[in-house]
């Protein structure tokens, strides 16, 4: 599904590099949790493989079901089935959260050459899913995240992934800011959502929302590398003994 | 102060332009004739003048006007879902025949040419009266102009809650049309009119509607300018509010060359409340100007200042907005905002707010922006599909959305906002 090689990144606008040589294997129906201190370089990660401006690829390639990620424009990538769901949500004024959907929903078929959605089975397919994600009818008329909760806010990013049905999630610290019920409600929502053809990477500092969501795969991301990879144990590790003693024996 | 040569000039070759009226009433040649010494005292626009900075005049006065290309368009017609009393203009001649009959619950309609030839009439204490209030401390030439020159318009008196909106449709039908026209409006006590515009109009028109609210009335203005590329327009509006009325404007205006559109109030009257709004979009050579006065000279008045410019590709948006109390004008709220969107770096948005406040107990408060289309917004928008065109499209008409959403009347403020969407649409851009 995603396979990412010997990934380098620097920021564009200064010589800082960030990711120094990242390698990352996701199969389709998998799930991948990647985990790190501060500073690791989890978000930019999440950010390159979304193509995010201000970042530049010095080496390496990402390729998703065998196309060259890094050559795409967001919108392909995101046509291509690769989906972010962020960790801070940003606030669109003006734009109308049904419109924003039906917009990328249709913009998405389209550029697979697939017919438009109608109106009314968009409205159909909108309103089934937001209600398993407990988000009600006026959410979904309020401008795109303005004025949302922290918690509405992520439940609204899974409420973009369920409708535009994505092949390669992204969730960048989508735990962030949840108390525990919305943590089970997104956690459902994700898991709602999993599947033989759907592969997930899920970013997180803790061990907590892996209890929710079961990875296969847990890796430890330290100063721009994965730099180790183990079981669901491994959280468990990070959970109790902190990153210090994996980065010491790494070293 | 003796006016500049070129400024003098400037003027009576303007005056010389346009036939003077005649076979007139009394009261409107003296109106006339004082217009004329007006616009003789303070000289044509120029550059060098402090409210022509930004905008070079010169193509609102130079004879004859450069020619407008008609622009064809097959579209459904402006605010033609709203049930509404249509009179139609064409290159500023009325046309009788494409017009309903003026006759509307509520209101009284005459030609303007028919008015100024009767000897008694209430538009005596408006036409020209509202303008030179106007003129202090600002001259406005273009308009003192059109007070001595325009014998095309309406007079529109609104004794009590209007039927329908009344819709003043310009349409352009010659490439070299040169034009003015004038709306005398009042609205008695109590009443409520919605006047509506829209409409090319000419290659150059100048326009001016002065509007009396009495106490207690409400005045609502919705007006779509557009869309031939090579249009030149001067617009000005001199509005003067009573105790407890209520004026709201609000103007779309998408390509044209030049457009100056300038809106001059005056409370008068305690707690009333005034509402300019204005969203624009152009590329290219577009310049489009706004120039609003607003002179609280009373107690408890509210007024809001609220425009949006989109601006790509080389074109020019101005804002100049002033708010103006005076002494005793206590408990004034005077709200500004002027915001430029450039899609681009050889776009520009200049803009100059002014405050002036002689009272003490007052709220008033300005902003003004000026910026690109926001990145972080743009990804967020495109990583899920969107289009980056359409991405940029949809925070453009969110930009604009906030001066549109100053428009009272939620049917008229969808209608506004579903013809911005399909003239930007129809660009391909934006």
């Amino acid at each position: 599904m995603l396979d990412i090689k010997n990934l380098h990144v620097k920021l564009e606008e200064e010589d800082k590099r960030i990711l120094k040589g990242v390698d990352l294997r996701v199969k389709a129906g998998e799930v991948h949790a990647i985990m790190g201190p501060n500073g690791s370089g989890k978000s930019t990660l999440s950010y390159v493989l979304a193509g995010k401006g201000g970042y530049e690829v010095t080496e390496g390639s990402v390729s998703l079901m065998g196309a060259d990620v890094l050559e795409m424009e967001p919108e392909d990538r995101a046509a291509a089935g690769l989906f972010l769901a962020f960790q801070y949500p940003v606030e669109i004024p003006g734009v109308g959260n049904m419109t924003f959907l039906r917009t990328a929903v249709n913009a998405q078929r389209k550029a697979r050459g697939e017919d438009e959605l109608n109106a009314a089975d968009f409205l159909r397919l909108v309103r089934e899913k937001a209600k398993a994600l407990n988000i009600d009818a006026e959410m979904l008329k309020r401008p795109v995240n303005v004025g949302f909760s922290g918690g509405e806010k992520k439940r609204n990013e899974i409420l973009q992934m369920a409708m535009l049905e994505p092949k390669m999630c992204i969730l960048d610290e989508t735990d962030s800011g949840l108390d525990v019920d919305a943590m089970k409600l997104v956690s459902e929502g994700v898991n709602a959502l999993r599947g033989p053809d759907r592969a997930f990477l899920v970013i997180t500092h803790y061990q907590r929302l892996l209890d929710h969501i079961k990875p296969d795969f847990v890796h430890i991301m330290a100063d721009g590398r994965i730099v180790q990879t183990g079981g669901p144990e491994l959280a468990l590790e990070v959970e109790h003994n902190g990153y210090a003693d994996i980065l010491a024996s790494v070293a | 102060m003796a006016v500049p040569a070129r400024k003098a000039d400037g003027a009576r070759a303007l005056l010389d332009a346009w036939p003077e009226p005649s076979g007139e009433a009394g009261w409107a040649r003296s109106a006339r004739n004082a217009a004329v010494a007006r616009l003789n005292a303070m000289g044509a626009p120029v550059r060098r003048d402090e409210y022509w900075r930004f905008t070079d005049p010169a193509g609102l006065t130079v004879v004859p006007a450069a020619p407008a290309a008609l622009m064809e368009a097959d579209e459904p017609p402006v605010f033609g879902d709203v049930d509404r009393l249509r009179i139609v203009f064409v290159d500023g001649v009325f046309d009788a025949d494409a017009s309903d009959p003026l006759e509307l619950a509520g209101v009284e309609i005459q030609p303007l040419s028919e008015v100024l030839a009767t000897d008694i009439h209430w538009a005596k204490d408006v036409f020209g009266v509202l303008e030179a209030r106007g003129q202090d401390p600002v001259d406005r030439p273009l308009a003192a102009l059109n007070t001595a020159r325009a014998s095309v318009g309406t007079a529109i008196r609104a004794t009590g809650r209007a039927e329908r909106p009344v819709n003043l449709i310009y349409l352009h039908g010659s490439e070299t049309s040169d034009v003015h026209v004038r709306h005398v409006i009042r609205l008695d006590e109590g009443a409520d009119l919605t006047i509506l515009e829209n409409g090319p109009a000419a290659a150059r028109f100048n326009k001016v509607m002065e509007v009396e609210v009495s106490d207690g009335a409400s005045f609502h203005h919705v007006r779509m300018q557009g869309r031939d590329h090579e249009r030149r327009a001067a617009t000005a509006i001199f509005t003067r509010l009573g105790r407890g009325s209520s004026f709201k404007s609000f103007t779309l205006t998408v390509n044209g060359r030049l457009t100056r559109n300038e809106c001059v109030i005056e409370f008068t009257g305690d707690d009333a409340h005034a509402t300019v709004a204005g969203a624009c979009a152009g590329d290219n050579d577009f310049h489009h100007d706004d120039t609003v006065f607003i002179t609280h000279d009373a107690l408890r008045c509210e007024s809001r200042q609220v425009f949006k410019k989109v601006l790509r590709d080389g074109a020019t948006g101005v804002f100049q907005g002033k708010i103006l109390v005076k002494q005793g004008a206590q408990k004034t709220d005077g709200y500004q905002i002027s915001q430029g969107l450039l899609l681009d770096e050889d776009s520009q948005f200049l803009s100059k707010p002014e405050l002036e406040i002689y009272a003490d107990d007052v709220i008033c408060s300005h902003g003004s922006t000026c910026g690109a289309v926001d990145e972080t917004a743009l990804f967020y928008l495109t990583s899920r599909g969107v289009p980056r065109r359409e991405a940029e499209g949809l925070l453009v008409l969110a930009f604009l959305d906030e001066a549109i959403a100053e428009i009272e009347d939620d049917r008229l403020a969808d209608d506004t906002r579903g013809r911005l969407a399909a003239w930007l649409a129809r660009r391909g851009r934006l």
